[in-house]
């Protein structure tokens, strides 16, 4: 069976030379939910956009089994779902429901599958009661929901979050994790939420300098302060995950 | 479609106005301005009874007079130049109320006061019965070019955003002492226009990104729309039909 994601030797240079991705290989198998973790500038985002060809760089990337290539750029679009961090980015039309739409739409779905994708998306975040409301009319919690379903709606194969819990209020951190954990999806969550991590993803890989320097059990990770410290990661005080 | 938010120009309901498909809603307003517009100026009779098509299309619409009239005020520079007008114009002059006016000029300022009026009316009463993105949704149907329909789809989700942005920008800088009220103390405040502008463009790209992940291909999904009916597009026109037959019966030479 194919991986849900499959990245060989992912090299990415900004335009003056810096490099920001050195190599990265990594393997998500179907199901799985993985962390990405590092400091800030270690390139997670930037291997975040290259998922869905919104960069590209040099190596391989496959999704379920099909390579990214211009030709299939559309296919892995749809395969690919990305949340972005701030949900403003990510909901840009005048309702909830026209939002959600959006992503299905542009993939060719059509009514009345289309209204059914919307309904079966906000309901699976739990925001089915919005569908007419605007964007600018829910909180940071309401809004992160809907970014997700947003992308539900095209029924990606790999969920990719960037951030997810940054700017959440406790409820709506917790709200957000129950519905992530109802999800049956794979899911690859960038995160400087070392407890989020730790809740969501039973596997973490750790990156920095744009290379994955470690890849295992997160618990294990988290429990490991040398690695942490060596890429200037912290737990939050008083947090002490049990190796 | 009638339903949703209040904005400062949309009046949510449910009558047959409010129910109309935009597309109908935008022709037909489209028509009346352009008819109020060519009524000759001398035809006073005529913009009498557009004012009163308007009227009924507000009873059937079961907005308010005075919700208008608040509205209306936008007018206000284009009254004052009416006003003026028939005291600064040249040409013979008459006696009005015991004031010697330019006669061109009166009815320049009629001219503008009248179809001015008019018009901002039918905006506003378009704008009263018909949500936002509804206007968007009818300019699509109506085959509004792509860019312009992104740019406008856009431009209503983000102008409460950046307004947001702007309202934050401004409470940081008086917190910090800054009183806008003086004229020296402006260019703080043309300082903050820039950035703000920078940080909309980049949150410019940000959207572009997010939007590209899901398949954006240049053009706003249109969806499907029902198709309208002779009946209501007959029904939906009619206030404009009444006063396209006005301008027509006002502007038969001789």
């Amino acid at each position: 069976m194919s991986a849900s994601l499959d990245v060989r030797g992912l090299e990415y240079h900004y335009p003056d030379g810096t490099t920001a991705l050195a190599g990265i290989d990594l393997r998500v198998e179907p199901g799985e939910r993985v962390a990405v973790l590092g400091p800030n500038g270690a390139g997670k985002t930037t291997l975040v956009l290259h998922l869905n060809g919104v960069l590209t760089g040099t190596g391989r990337i496959e999704v379920a089994g099909m390579p990214l290539s211009p030709g299939t750029l559309r296919e892995i679009r749809r395969r690919v779902g990305v949340v972005f961090q701030d949900p403003d980015d990510q909901l840009f039309m005048p309702t909830v429901a026209d939002d959600v739409a959006f992503g299905p739409a542009n993939f060719g779905v059509t009514e009345p599958e289309l209204a059914e994708r919307v309904q079966a998306a906000l309901d699976a975040v739990g925001m089915a009661g919005h569908a007419d409301r605007s964007p600018m009319h829910l909180s940071e919690g309401q809004r992160r929901r809907v970014a997700l379903a947003t992308v539900l709606a095209s029924d990606p194969e790999l969920l990719v979050l960037d951030e997810p819990s940054a700017n959440l209020e406790p409820v709506a951190r917790r709200e957000l994790a129950d519905v992530l954990l109802s999800l049956d999806r794979t899911l690859l969550m960038v995160t400087h939420d070392l407890p989020y991590a730790l809740q969501l993803c039973p596997r973490a890989v750790l990156i920095d300098n744009g290379v994955v320097v470690a890849d295992g059990p997160t618990r294990d990770l988290l429990a490991d302060a040398d690695l942490l410290a060596a890429h200037r990661i912290e737990l939050p005080w008083g947090f002490v995950p049990h190796p | 479609m009638s339903g949703g938010h209040a904005t400062v120009l949309h009046r949510p309901g449910d009558s047959p106005v409010h129910l109309l498909p935009p597309q109908v809603k935008l022709l037909a307003a489209f028509a009346a301005v352009l008819g109020v517009v060519a009524t000759p100026r001398e035809a006073f009779w005529a913009f009498g009874i557009d004012l009163l098509v308007v009227l009924a299309v507000w009873s059937v619409a079961g907005v308010p007079l005075g919700w208008f009239a608040r509205r209306a005020v936008i007018e206000t520079p284009f009254v004052l130049l009416a006003v003026v007008l028939p005291f600064v114009s040249g040409g013979p002059r008459m006696d009005v109320l015991g004031l010697a006016v330019s006669a061109d000029g009166l009815l320049a300022g009629w001219n503008i006061l009248a179809k001015g009026t008019l018009g901002v009316l039918i905006a506003l009463t378009l704008a009263a019965t018909t949500q936002p993105r509804d206007l968007v949704l009818g300019l699509q149907r109506l085959r509004a070019p792509g860019w312009f329909i992104t740019i406008a789809t856009l431009m209503l989700r983000y102008v409460d955003v950046i307004a947001g942005e702007l309202r934050r920008m401004r409470i940081a800088r008086i917190s910090r002492g800054d009183d806008p009220r003086f004229l020296w103390q402006l260019g703080a405040a043309a300082r903050g226009a820039g950035t703000l502008f920078l940080r909309s463009y980049e949150r410019g790209e940000r959207v572009h990104r997010a939007m590209l992940a899901r398949g954006w291909a240049g053009h706003m999904p249109a969806g499907s729309a029902a198709p309208v009916g002779a009946l209501r597009w007959v029904a939906g026109g009619s206030p404009a039909l009444v006063i396209a037959t006005v301008w027509a019966v006002a502007a038969w030479p001789g």
